[in-house]
């Protein structure tokens, strides 16, 4: 099998660390040569961060470098414009409704680009577009939010459900789990 | 079974099979993983020291104890462990010792991007550099036997591509080992000039020796594909290399980065028509080539600069790149900021409001130095705030002293800024030092450190009296703020600064982001009471925006701190429910 290129994009805090482990570690079960590559440290603090997720028969490269993502999961909308060169042709992007302002747009010395989603879809990308917040915080915990998009990315998987619940009960502290279970369904089931 | 581990937790379990017993490091990323999940097993002592020299001088101990044992650090650690280092090399060990450095090609997290293989040449080691998780634990095992047999230190160079990659990696048994009877041996581990000459000679011999074992060592293998193209690489780039070019090329991995074979590298580049050298930064591996007289071609063709990729060399080699799409709109950047309810904010302010010049030092503070509050003047490496302002002071005097004042966190005061504040006690310069005291090693995802009362494994440890330390050293003026009180801040700091005596201000609060810290309820923006006048936006902290011509806190980041409250004139931002 050619090599599967998922990119998990948003801002230091909103959880897209613990996303790229569990989508690991279901695609590990799955058999998988499987190669994950974060950025810790700096980043982390509020700036925009990347995870990669390759899979296939055997896996090479860390990172996943321009027009190669298959699928880029967005916890914020202008980070999936950031990474959208990322983006392989006839590539999908996920996006998460939500908007965080970055410093230059709170300190005034740029602009929000509200229609940055739109200029994609006119150029042919295609956008999923859900509010994962909402109903992160309907599941009981609004950092849930990278369950929540998990459970979309699920869609666009051949992988059985039960198997993901396996993968989150593998990867969150036990005190989260029924919390994360919730979120994964009302996703799933959006 | 195998498992899915990030390069540095397969570097833990390479310590954790291997045997070893001590481990001790100062966090760094992107080293720091490595020390924390090797403290996870029961059977290695791990520990945070003060600092890297101290962290290599404890594995050195333990070695001498006749011990398996290990330091890790960032590639800028090794600069400060590189005194221990360059002598480790003559003593040699008496239980294998492994040194991790972790190299940070692209500056993710870090003020340069040094590339550390130079250390291995001048400190006439051995290094070893893996490409992948499963390949680190071997190695990491490898380390030790060659470090046993061939009496030497041996570094393991990791870069953040490898460091904070996972990959499957099989597990292994843990293989214990007996602590042997010491035995005292002066000649050998008495580095007087007596001693050490005679250790020099056997450095030099190592060396050769190293260099035959690299002719046949598995650990650099050859990988056939074709006379027509051949490759040299190791690390990461040989994931790269494969990446774009699979088994159409011939491929010489070097797994043992110095010291360099001869005659292998000629028999490579015998067979086939074209060498090329690819390595991230420095041409190290083209250089060596050069030296022995094999025609490549390296640098002119791939920069020293940041890491690569498989889009560097489809680049370089002016392959057709895949096709991809982008915006017309520009997406504005997105750097890191101080938290909601970061400590450093309120002081950071107060700095900026008076225009006070601040030469700040390596954490999470360095932010401060980001617009809105640009509070900073420079930050050059652990320590250099203290020092740089006594020689700043001593450079422009008394009005320098009035204006002046450095910046540093608890983790790296206790790193590398005593020694400079004992400096400006015993030279006498009227500096003001502020620690900026949050109970953690913040920058690097929360470690414990001497000054906040927990070991490594979060059980209760002696804690380091800054107050009673400042004033140990000969400072008679220590006194401690709280951050979030903006005045209290501001009059400690002009205070400080019209003093004629050194003084430390230690602005004390723990981390937000710390797990018994409790957020407060967050505050609202009153919208009749809001004129929009922007003074709350001078703190940069990311919960508060304007919407429209009014101020906004999003609850969700804000956690109550009440920086903004006293800020605003017209009291216009309210506590939740008052």
């Amino acid at each position: 099998m050619e090599t599967k290129n998922v990119m998990i994009v948003g801002v230091g805090g909103q959880g897209s660390l613990l996303a790229s482990k569990l989508l690991g570690k279901l695609l590990v079960n799955e058999g998988y040569d499987v190669k994950v590559s974060e950025v810790h440290g700096m980043s982390q603090r509020g700036g925009s961060v990347v995870t990669y997720v390759r899979f296939g028969d055997r896996v090479y490269s860390p990172i996943i470098a321009e027009g190669e993502a298959d699928l880029i999961v967005s916890f914020e909308k202008i980070e999936a414009a950031r990474y959208a060169s990322s983006l392989k042709k006839g590539g999908k992007i996920i996006v998460n409704s939500q908007q965080i302002d970055p410093m230059p747009v709170i300190t005034g010395a740029a602009e929000y680009p509200e229609g940055v989603l739109d200029e994609l879809r006119a150029k042919g990308v295609f956008i999923d577009e859900l509010d994962a917040l909402s109903v992160a915080t309907q599941a009981g915990n609004a950092k849930s939010v990278n369950i929540v998009l998990m459970a979309r990315v699920a869609k666009y998987f051949d992988i059985a459900y039960d198997k993901w619940v396996a993968a989150i009960k593998e990867s969150v502290k036990p005190q989260f789990v029924e919390v994360n279970l919730k979120a994964f369904e009302l996703g799933y089931n959006l | 079974m195998k498992k899915l581990l990030l390069g540095n937790e397969a570097a833990a379990r390479g310590l954790y099979e291997a045997g070893v017993k001590v481990v001790s490091s100062y966090p760094g990323t992107p080293s720091t993983e490595i020390t924390e999940n090797a403290a996870k097993y029961d059977e290695i002592y791990c520990e945070w020291a003060p600092n890297e020299k101290v962290a290599t001088e404890v594995a050195f101990g333990a070695s001498l104890r006749g011990v398996r044992s290990a330091c890790a650090m960032k590639h800028v650690g090794l600069n400060v462990a590189a005194d221990p280092l360059f002598t480790l090399s003559y003593t040699g060990v008496n239980g294998g010792m492994v040194i991790f450095v972790a190299d940070d090609p692209a500056m993710h997290s870090s003020q340069n991007e040094q590339d550390s293989r130079h250390y291995a040449i001048a400190a006439k080691v051995p290094m070893l550099e893996p490409s992948d998780a499963a390949e680190t634990k071997e190695f990491v095992k490898a380390a030790f036997e060659l470090s046993e047999k061939f009496d030497t230190p041996v570094i393991v160079r990791m870069c953040t591509r490898i460091a904070h990659s996972q990959s499957a990696v099989e597990l292994c048994d843990r293989e214990e080992r007996e602590l042997p009877a010491y035995e005292k041996n002066p000649q050998k581990y008495i580095m007087a000039p007596a001693n050490a000459i005679r250790r020099h000679p056997f450095v030099e011999e190592r060396t050769q020796k190293l260099r035959e074992l690299a002719e046949t060592s598995p650990l650099n293998r050859v990988e056939l594909g074709g006379t027509e193209t051949g490759i040299i690489c190791s690390g990461t780039c040989y994931q790269y290399v494969k990446e774009v070019f699979g088994d159409s090329v011939s491929v010489m991995k070097l797994g043992i980065v110095n010291p360099l074979p001869v005659q292998s590298i000629k028999d490579f580049a015998a067979s086939v028509d074209k060498l090329y050298v690819i390595e991230e930064l420095d041409g190290i591996i083209e250089s060596h080539l050069k030296n022995i007289g094999v025609d490549c071609v390296g640098k002119e063709m791939f920069s020293p600069l940041g890491e690569y990729s498989q889009t560097t060399i489809r680049a370089a080699f002016g392959l057709p790149q895949p096709e991809s799409v982008s915006t017309d709109t520009p997406v504005p950047v997105r750097p890191p900021v101080m938290c909601a309810g970061c400590p450093h904010r309120g002081l950071f302010y107060t700095l900026s409001k008076h225009k006070i010049t601040c030469l700040g030092d390596i954490g999470c503070y360095t932010l401060g130095s980001a617009a809105p509050l640009n509070a900073l003047d420079s930050t050059l490496c652990m320590g250099a705030s203290v020092s740089g302002l006594h020689g700043f002071n001593k450079a422009g005097g008394r009005d320098s002293e009035s204006k002046t004042v450095c910046v540093i966190g608890d983790s790296t005061f206790m790193h590398s800024g005593m020694t400079g504040l004992v400096n400006i006690a015993y030279n006498g310069s009227n500096s003001t030092v502020i620690i900026l005291d949050n109970s953690i090693t913040g920058m690097t995802g929360h470690q414990q450190n001497p000054t906040t009362g927990y070991n490594i494994k979060g059980e209760p440890a002696l804690a380091v009296d800054l107050e009673a330390l400042c004033r140990a050293v000969g400072i008679e003026r220590v006194r401690v703020v709280d951050p979030y009180n903006l005045k209290e801040c501001e009059e400690a700091i002009l205070e400080e600064l019209e003093t004629d005596a050194p003084s430390v201000i230690i602005s004390r609060r723990p981390c937000m982001l710390l797990k018994y810290v409790k957020p407060q309820s967050p505050v609202k923006v009153n919208e009749d009471k809001c004129v929009g006048c922007r003074q709350c936006m001078k703190l940069g902290c990311p919960a508060i925006s304007m919407k429209g011509k009014k101020a906004h806190i999003d609850f969700t980041q804000c956690v109550g701190c009440d920086v903004c409250t006293q800020l605003c004139r017209l009291g216009a931002i309210e506590k939740e429910g008052r």
